[in-house]
This record gives structure tokens, sequence and C-alpha cells, in this order.
């Protein structure tokens, strides 16, 4: 590799020029920064300014470049030169904007600019370019587990793309939910009356696409691998495994239905004419068009009762506090089976929220209405036989009286369970069950993917055993990279949406196949070539990267050293922030890219009194928000020198410590917010980052400094005035505790 | 301009939100071309004039930063601001697309400093504060406007206050001879995610937003919590900027409604919902919120957010919808009247501030779209004639941010189909 020519960028527009001495600039990184080419312009981000640069890495070997002039976040574009390692010192959002331009502040503002610049002279220096040499997967083949809708649209829209599919169906055949209904709910208008469903056609589709395996009665026993390079066991039922390798994978193991026994108010396991809706389906598969009977006696039905939301949207013991979606629709769907054959059957839905959104859903609702079905606003509370019937017990909540109201089949719109394998964050039960009322014994539940990772098998859930990603933002984001799920192990969801969230599903997962091939990271480092490399001489096998990768890309060897999945990576930094030893770097964000900036700021003597408060801030959310207070003019102190972070997880309480014997009065650390309802992209860098920090004050109690030295802040994008402040008090803090006594 | 470099290998993805971005970004990361068009001078579409998301109440500019950050680094995609489609002809994998692009007045050199835009006199309606601020003549749309650009509105073009702006731009980014402009495109598959607009609360006349200052919509409310928008992050009502501690949200107001829009627009429980934790956050315990609806629609795992919300003491529920509003006069609050229907009562009750949680209609009326598409009886996008033009996000039915951006990415693969199609024919 070539040597290292550092060139600083000095930029004398947007007031850089009369608000600092940009020749003193110019001095600081050439004799203390080491920059071998430093050259000033009136207007770096115009073409002019931008094609010295180019210049000057095309013709004269500069390959580390260092823009001194706006933040990172501003003339992206234009400072976006391939194949140098780049780092910029934020001499406007990060100085002159947050600055008062008065005389007496001059100095301070000075002193600022010139510590950016070495930082950002430092920075570079000890970046290199990523060199993009790790093994790369080039397997362009999509697993798709499940043969449901779901399952069924991702193989055919990845194939349509021209991907090759290889979709494992744990039953004989595909169909899925779908395949078992004798009708479906109308995708396209007019919204009025149940269709086809189109589930034959599809596995027809399938079974003709030549690009397109299928395996039946089959199911994934090991999955291994990354990226571009997946590798799964599919054991078929008779015990044959067959071995074969993947890009990516797509998980559509849907979901089944809730329990009815847990129902037995409801008269469920009681009367055999209480059905749940996939039960109602079957009845009518069973009619085949003709009129459906009542499973008892086999008499016509000339009244029928839905009670929707059984055993669900409900916080009782044993019931899904969540809401299934699909069940008001699929209630009136089956409501008009008896009504599109018979208008004199009764038919009453009672509902508490009717829950039919978008277009389609209310015109669907509307038809249901029309078609004479009976919506009723209650709460039903006993389902009852009597007299060869069934009676049904509610509260009328619009005439507000109780109802007794006799039936002759009770369809209980009951939930659905996601099939999401292995829960592997749930704590290790204990031995002791509890055996409450008819709680259902501790189950085993069977891995969907069975993967060989060393955080579990399956994929992390969300909430109640959903596989959903807590981004509002990315509904694809996943933890375990190339891995996607979609239907309804995702999140509950009608087949309409299913197949909508297949062809996402897939898109990403092909996606993932093609960032493989390049080395590329996954959102939301989307494009970064750089990977983690390890020390192994240096490893002392402690297992905190292996643990913490919110992303489960680090293995562990036989001799328990960890083992990086360089293709699994999603770049966060997490590993590297938790390793005691400083083992894990990046080629582009290392414990030096961020340790020798902190070290090289001009730190003044205790008697100067001007005190230096290091602020580590989350690239994606405290960055901006400073950028942002600069832009409203809203000023901080002049104390204050911020790096950004990729990820407040990425800190390694090395930097704290340095920067703490190094003579810094204060550090400030802003990260995502975290707990439930966490913001932190890399899902749980935040929280590590507290944790870690807590753990700080014995640090601080050693060097005998006062804990309010170091706080860690949770900071939202949008704190465009608390971020400066924070930064603020802890100037006024350090004014109340004096300078620290470390300053050489 | 630059020039704009397109193929019939490449996506044309029209409109700049949360869906078109999406769409442009997951295209674009699977290696493919694509050009993003907007016609507003930023991106980020209706989710950068909320304040917080549902169900999580994070913040949209977050997301946005990530997904800006994506777009400054992908050397595939191409954005063009204030330009719109004026036609499109072809089929699948070869279309002819015409763009007019109004001026910005603005060129790639401006540095975003501020100067014009503090020498500009002339002040006009704030579009992303849908006009409950002004903003002047030179200007940033908001704070994360992308391109980080400023605008001169065309309305102070020939007036001093432009010579005025151009004066005091230093860097040779104000040019106030640009004129409209036709671009010709050639693309291969089209993404149509044009989104969105509030219905226009004034036509449910029984509600009087035109008549009454204290009946807003609830876009507008969402406007008041930014601290940079128009009451600097307070709930004031607009009659006398009194604190409305006293809030009533009316929901389907338009929505499932033959007279207005016939469907559910799906976000509004959730938005009221979610606007009911703002008066938490900003009075603790010293509000009330009376939600008056049909049917509370919190989906799948929103329920969750639903039964916290239900569990707050000082939010009341009434099965109602609202007959009509009258006022004060003499408080200026509104009165809400109708008849409870769970019992059927009566009521006629005032309350400081009442905001219409207005629905989503497609922001493309039926019959302008300058494409062949199926729309259904809401003015939603079904289908496309010839196979190659797909929507994404609220061109293709009232949906949340998540189902949006769900819909965007199925959307990317479909177009993809398309024009992998065509690279196998021309290798």
């Amino acid at each position: 590799m070539s040597e290292t020519k550092i060139g600083a960028y000095i930029c004398k527009g947007c007031g850089l020029g009369e608000r600092l001495d940009c020749d003193q600039l110019a001095t600081i990184a050439e004799r203390e920064g080491k920059a071998n080419v430093v050259k000033q312009h009136d207007f770096l981000c115009n073409a002019d300014g931008v094609k010295m640069i180019q210049d000057d890495i095309d013709n004269d070997g500069v390959n580390h470049v260092v823009i001194c002039a706006c933040s990172r976040r501003a003339k992206t574009e234009a400072f976006n030169f391939e194949n140098v390692a780049i780092s910029r010192a934020n001499l406007r959002e990060g100085v002159i904007w947050v600055r008062p331009d008065a005389e007496d502040m001059r100095e301070t503002t000075q002193e600022m600019a010139a510590d950016y610049v070495r930082m950002g002279c430092f920075e570079a220096k000890f970046m290199t370019l990523p060199a993009s040499e790790q093994e790369k997967g080039h397997n362009n083949r999509l697993l798709v587990v499940g043969g449901g809708d779901a399952g069924m649209t991702a193989a055919l829209e990845a194939a349509k793309a021209g991907y090759p599919v290889t979709l494992v169906e744990k039953t004989g055949q595909l169909g899925g939910s779908l395949g078992k209904m004798w009708k479906d709910v109308p995708s396209h208008a007019p919204y009025a009356d149940p269709v086809e469903p189109d589930v034959k056609e599809l596995a027809a589709q399938i079974e003709a696409h030549d690009k397109i395996t299928v395996h039946l009665n089959a199911t994934i026993t090991k999955t291994s691998g990354s990226p571009g390079q997946f590798s799964a066991d599919i054991t078929t039922e008779s015990g044959g495994t067959t071995t074969e390798n993947f890009g990516a994978i797509v998980q559509a193991s849907g979901a089944k239905s809730y329990d009815m026994s847990k129902l037995p108010e409801l008269g469920a396991g009681k009367s055999p004419d209480v059905v749940d809706q996939m039960g109602l389906e079957q009845l009518a598969m069973e009619a085949n068009g003709g009129a459906i009977k009542r499973p008892s006696d086999g008499k016509e039905i000339s009244n029928i009762v839905f009670v929707q939301c059984a055993g669900q949207r409900s916080t009782k013991e044993g019931h899904l506090p969540y809401c299934s979606g699909h069940c008001c629709l699929t209630s009136i769907k089956q409501a008009m089976y008896f009504k599109d054959q018979n208008p004199s059957i009764e038919t009453n839905l009672i509902y508490t929220d009717l829950r039919t959104p978008g277009a389609g859903g209310e015109d669907f609702y509307r038809s249901g209405q029309e078609k004479g079905i009976i919506f009723t606003k209650g709460i039903v509370s006993e389902v009852s036989s009597s007299g060869g019937g069934l009676q049904v017990k509610y509260k009328d909540l619009i005439l507000d009286e109780d109802v007794n109201q006799a039936a002759d089949l009770v369809v209980l719109a009951t939930g659905m369970v996601p099939n999401s394998g292995v829960d592997i964050e749930a704590a290790p039960t204990e031995a002791e069950g509890d055996g409450g009322n008819g709680a259902s014994q501790e189950v085993t539940v069977e891995s969907i993917l069975n993967l060989t990772y060393r955080q579990g098998k399956d994929l992390p859930h969300l909430k109640y055993g959903f596989n959903d990603s807590h981004f509002i933002c990315f509904p694809y984001e996943t933890r375990r990279s190339g891995i996607y799920t979609c239907g309804p192990v995702r999140r509950p969801m009608d087949s309409q949406q299913a197949r909508e969230d297949a062809t996402g599903a897939a898109l990403k997962a092909i996606q993932a196949i093609e960032n493989a091939k390049l080395g590329r990271a996954a959102h939301p480092r989307s494009g970064d070539l750089s990977y983690p490399s390890f020390r192994k001489e240096g490893c002392t096998q402690c297992k905190r990267c292996t643990v913490e990768c919110p992303f489960g890309a680090i293995d562990e060897d036989e001799e328990r050293y960890p083992v990086f999945n360089e293709s699994r990576c999603r770049r966060c930094g997490t590993c590297m922030g938790a390793c005691p030893v400083r083992v894990i770097s990046f080629e582009n964000y290392s414990v030096d890219t961020v340790g020798q900036q902190l070290k090289n700021v001009d730190m003044p003597d205790e008697f100067d009194e001007k005190p230096r408060i290091l602020v580590l801030a989350c690239e994606n959310d405290a960055y901006p928000a400073l950028d942002m207070a600069a832009m409203q003019g809203n000023h901080y102190s002049q104390w204050a020198r911020v790096i950004p972070v990729r990820c407040l997880g990425s800190v390694n309480t090395i930097w704290v410590t340095d920067a703490l014997n190094a003579g810094y009065d204060g550090v400030v650390l802003m990260g995502c917010q975290k707990g439930d309802d966490y913001q932190c992209h890399f899902v749980k860098g935040s929280e590590i980052a507290h944790e870690r920090m807590s753990k700080i004050d014995d640090t601080l109690e050693t060097l005998n400094l006062e804990k309010e030295r170091v706080e860690t802040y949770e900071v939202a994008i949008t704190d465009i005035e608390r971020a400066p402040r924070l930064i603020n008090d802890m100037a006024a803090a350090i004014e109340k505790m004096g300078m620290s006594p470390f300053k050489f | 301009m630059s020039e704009v470099i397109a193929t019939n290998q490449t996506i044309l993805v029209v409109g700049g939100g949360i869906s078109g971005v999406t769409a442009a970004l997951e295209s674009a990361e699977c290696g493919k071309q694509v050009i993003l068009v907007e016609k507003n001078p930023s991106l980020g579409g209706r989710v950068s004039q909320l304040y917080k998301y549902f169900p999580k109440l994070c913040f949209p500019s977050c997301g946005m930063e990530i997904n800006l950050r994506r777009i400054k680094a992908n050397r595939n995609l191409q954005v063009i601001t204030m330009a719109e489609v004026s036609g499109v002809s072809g089929e699948a994998g070869n279309y002819s697309v015409s763009l007019k692009k109004r001026p910005r007045y603005v060129n790639d050199n401006c540095t975003a400093c501020g100067e014009c835009g503090k020498v500009v006199e002339a002040e006009f309606d704030d579009e992303y504060n849908y006009g409950m601020k002004k903003r002047k003549g030179a200007y940033l749309p908001f704070n994360m406007s992308y391109p980080q650009r400023y605008v001169l509105d065309p309305r102070i073009i020939g007036t001093p206050d432009a010579d005025k702006a151009k004066e005091a731009c230093k860097y040779d980014a104000i040019d106030l001879e640009s004129q409209e402009e036709e671009i010709q495109l050639n693309v291969g598959a089209i993404i149509w995610a044009t989104g969105w607009r509030p219905y226009d609360a004034a036509k449910i006349q029984p509600y009087g937003y035109d008549r009454m200052e204290n009946v807003i919509s609830s876009v507008e409310f969402e406007r008041m919590l930014d601290p940079f928008g128009p009451t600097g992050g307070k709930i004031l009502r607009p009659s006398d900027g009194k604190e409305a501690k006293d809030v009533a949200f009316i929901q389907c107001a338009g929505s499932r409604d033959r007279n207005h829009l016939r469907h559910c627009s799906r976000i509004c429980c959730m938005a009221t919902l979610k606007q009911t934790t703002y008066l938490r956050e900003q009075f603790q315990d010293d509000f009330k919120a009376s939600v008056y609806y049909i049917d509370i629609r919190a989906i799948d795992r929103l329920d969750d957010f639903y039964q916290k919300v239900q569990e707050d003491p000082n939010v009341t529920f009434v099965k109602s919808k609202v007959a009509n509003i009258t006022e004060d006069k003499a408080t200026g609050n509104p009165v809400l009247h109708g008849v409870d229907t769970e019992g059927y009562h009566r009521y006629s009750n005032p309350h400081d501030l009442c905001v219409l949680a207005v629905g989503m209609e497609p922001s493309v009326p039926k019959d302008a779209f300058p494409v062949e598409v199926k729309i259904n009886e809401s003015g939603f996008i079904e289908s496309n004639g010839s196979g190659g033009i797909f929507a994404a996000g609220c061109s293709s039915d009232a949906l949340d941010v998540n189902r949006a951006v769900q819909s965007a990415t199925a959307s990317a693969l479909r177009a993809i189909q398309v024009v992998n199609r065509v690279a196998g024919t021309e290798g």
C-alpha cells in the first residue's frame, strides 16, 4: 500500500475567512497535523475548489483528505472523493456558527477551530481506506422458508427479478392458511364480494417456474454462514437431508390460530357448534358451495353470531393483548358466505371497534351492511349450550342493555400466534412451573431456522413473539443481516398485506445478496466497505463482543476466540466499544481514529482557566441536533470539542479514561433513547453505553475526580435547544468544580 | 443544471416523501440507476411536517437523517427537485417521460450560509407550516431540507428583493434569469409515489373550520409542537393565544363518509391517540382530551398504544359522530353537539380547541394523472395498464408510515423486475 499523504484543505467561505485566522490554521495543519499538502481556498465546495483537491489526489498522490470547512452533513456530495480517506473538520457548524462574533471571543473561537484542524488531521492519519478484502459470498439463491401466501409470493417475485429460489414448506402442500380458506377478502375493486383465493394459481406458477425449487414436508435443521454465503440443511420428513448454499433468506413461517380451548366461557370445546374462523372455513370447504350445516347435527343454520376479539385485545391471563388485524374483514367475509346464499339467515357480528381500514376495507364493510349483516357494538360474556342450540349473552353497548340471543352457530374471531421459533432473548425459564389455571404447560418450541449463531437459533422477537422491526421508517430492519421475515410472523396482518410484505422482503433479500457481492454494509450504514478487523494475539476471550453485537455477527471458535462474520456486520462498532483490550477496529473507524483526535487537542494548563469538554455524539441524532442548533444560531461553550461517533455503543471507555488523563475537565456522551421504545438504530448501542458508563465512576474515583465530570445523556435529533444546553451545563459544572488537576 | 442521465434500465421515482425516498434508495442500493423527482424544493414530504410518529413517539427527522445520508452516499441516485411529470408515453421497459422543472433561482454553489434570507424583506405564507407562519422570500424550507440549498420565491423575482438577495450572495449562487426547463427522460420503469394531502376541512360545513378560529385540522395541530413552528412548540389556540388545555378531537372528519371521502384513512385514530400524549407531555395532569369516534382503529400491535391511552384518566372517548359545531361568542370556545350513541345521550360540550382528524386524500386528483393507471373510487391507484408503472405508499391506499415504506419497498422490486428484464434482453 502506498504511503500516507495527507492533504488539508481550508475553506475561507461562509465567513470562515473573516472570523478565523486561516493562515494560522494552515500552519497548524502543516506543523502539528503533519499534513503534506495544505491549501486554502475562498470557496472550497465550488467546482474550482473541488477540482483543486481532485488534482492533488490524481497528480500529487494525496490519499488522505482533511476538509476544514463545514459539517460532514453539508456539501457531502461535493467532497465525496473516491478511493481516499476523508475526514471533516467542522469549522462552520462546529465553530463560527455556535460562537458569537465578538472581538473578545476571537481568541477562543480560533482555538476551537485550531483544535478541529488538529483533530481532522489526526483522524485522517489513522484512517485507512477500506480494503474490502474479506471473503465475499457470491451466492445468488434465495431460501424462502414457508410455503403459504407470503412465502409463495416472496419466491415468485424474487424469481421474476431473475434470482433462483428454493422454497421449503413444512407440510405436504403449498398454500398455508389461505389454502384452507373457502374464499378470500377482495384485494381489488370492487370490494363487494368474497373472491376465489388465488393460492392454487400461485402454487401452479411456482411449480411451473424454472427458477424455483420446492421442498415439501421439509424443515430447516441447520443454518450457518452469512449473507452471500449461507448454508442450510433441508431435512425432509422421511429423514433425508440435503445441504444447499444461499445468498439470503426470507422467513415466511406464518402464524397459527390461537388455541380457542382457552376460551371455555365462550363455549369453545363445549359445543361443536362453537368454531373459530378457520373452523368456519373448514365447514364452508366441506359444504363446497352448498348450505353450511351445523356440525353437531347437520341442521341448516338460520342464525349465526360472530364474536369479534375473542381472546384478543385483552390483558387477561392467557389472552392475546394485540389485535390480529384481519379478523373484522374475515368475519364480514364469512357472514357473506351465509348472506350470499340465503339472505334470510341472520348474521350478527358483535364487536367493540370495527376495523376495516383503507379504501377496500370500508367498501367491503359497506357491502356487508348492504347484504344485511347486523353489526352490534357489544361485549360477549358467555356462550352456552341450551336445548340443542346456543345462547349468546352479551352487553349491547349502544342500547346499554344485556341481551341473550339464541344462535345455531357461533364463530369466535380468535387471533393469530406467530410461528417465530425460539425466543432467544427470553430469560431461561426456571424449572418450577406455576401451573396456574389452565395455563398451557411449557412446551418446547421448535426452531424455524436452527441458526448456528452464538446468540441463538432464531431471529430475536420484538414483541408478543413477532419478528417485527422496531423502526417506523424501516420496517425491514433486521437484527440478523441477510435474513428477512414477512407475513404474519412479522406482525399480525391479512393476506393482502402479507403479499405486499413478502414482495418487500424479497427485495431486501436481493439487496443483501447484491451488497454481499461487493462487501458493502446494509442499512443503516449502507455502502460502508469497512469491516471489523481483530488482532487475535491480544484477545482475552472475554466474550463481550460476541455477547453484545446487536446483530449476532460474531461467533466463537473452539478455543472461544471471536469469529467475525463480516457480511453479517453492520459496522456499528459496538464490539469495538466492548473490547477491554482494544483489539477490534475498523479501517475507517478505530480506537485510534477517535483516541488520537482527543489526545491531540491543545490542552491549556490549569492556570489558563480554559477548560476542555470532550463531547462524543451519536452521528445520527445528537450530532445533527448540534448542527441544526448552529444553523439556528444557538450557541454553546467554546470549551467543547465534539467528535461524532457511529453509535454510543462504539465508545470504548478508554477514550473517556484517556480524556480524563489528558486533562479534559468534562466528558459528555450523547446517544439515542434506550429502553423499550429504543431509538438507537443499532438497537442496543445506547443502552450498552449507558451501562458501561455507569461503571466509569470507579475510574473517576481512582483518579480522584468528581463523578459529575462525566455525563451520559439520551439526546434526540430534535433536541436542537437541549443539546447545546447540556454542553453549557457541563461548562457551568466545571466552573463550580474547578479545573481538572490532570493538565500537564 | 447537471445533465440527467437515464436509459431504459433506469427507474424513475415520482415523489420525494418517505415512500418515494424509500423506493428510490431500496432500488439504488440494489445497484440500479434511479432518478427521484420531487415537486417541492426539498425532499421529505408529509412526514417531515410531523412532530412524532406513533406508536413509538420517536421523531421522523431521525429516519430522515439516515435516509439523507444514504442518498448523499449513493452514486446511483439522482435527485431532481421542483419538478413534475408532465407526460409519459411508451411501455414497460421503454417509457418517454417529460418533466417540467420550475426555477429555484439558486444553483449548486449555494452553501446555505443564509445571507440572502437575511436581506430579503418580503414574507409569504409558509407552506411547511400550512400557512400558520410566515417565511422570507428567500428561504430554506426547513432545518433538514435536502438539497440544503435556499430557494427564491418566484413572487420576489423582478422586485428589489431579488436584487438584494443576489447582491448578498458571495458565491454567485443566485441566478435571477433561470427559466422553467423541460427535461426528457427515457426510463424503464416508473414508481408513482405522489402521496396524500389532508382533506379540505372547510368542505365539512357543519364543523365550521372556515368560520371558527378554534377549529383546526390535525396536521395543523402537529405543527404547533415544533419548537421552530408557528407557536414555538406550544399548544395555543389561534383566537387568543391561550393555552388549549381542553381539546376535542373529531375522528373521521371527512373520512368514512360518502359525502366526502368514502374510505377510512387508517392513520387518523392513531394520530389522535398520539396527539393526546402531546397534551400530557405539555400540561402534565392539567388537561382534558375528548375523542369523538365511530370505531377506534388501532390495528394489530398498535392496539397497545390505544390501551395505554385508555388508561389515561384525562382522556375520554365518546362514541359519536359529531353533528355540528357552534361557537360560544363570549369565550371563543367551539361547542360540539351530537348524541353519544352509547346509551343515547345528547350533548353540547364546549372545549378550548377542536381538532379535526382530517382524512387522507390522494395528492393527484383522479383526472389529473399524466399516466395511464387504474384508479379506484377513492382515487388510489389499483394497477397499471402498461406493465411498468407501480404505485408506492399513499398513492396506492391510505397507509401509515410503516406500511407505506413496506409498499415502497415492494414497488422497488416490481420496478427492478422490469429493468432486469430489459437488461436480460439487452445484455
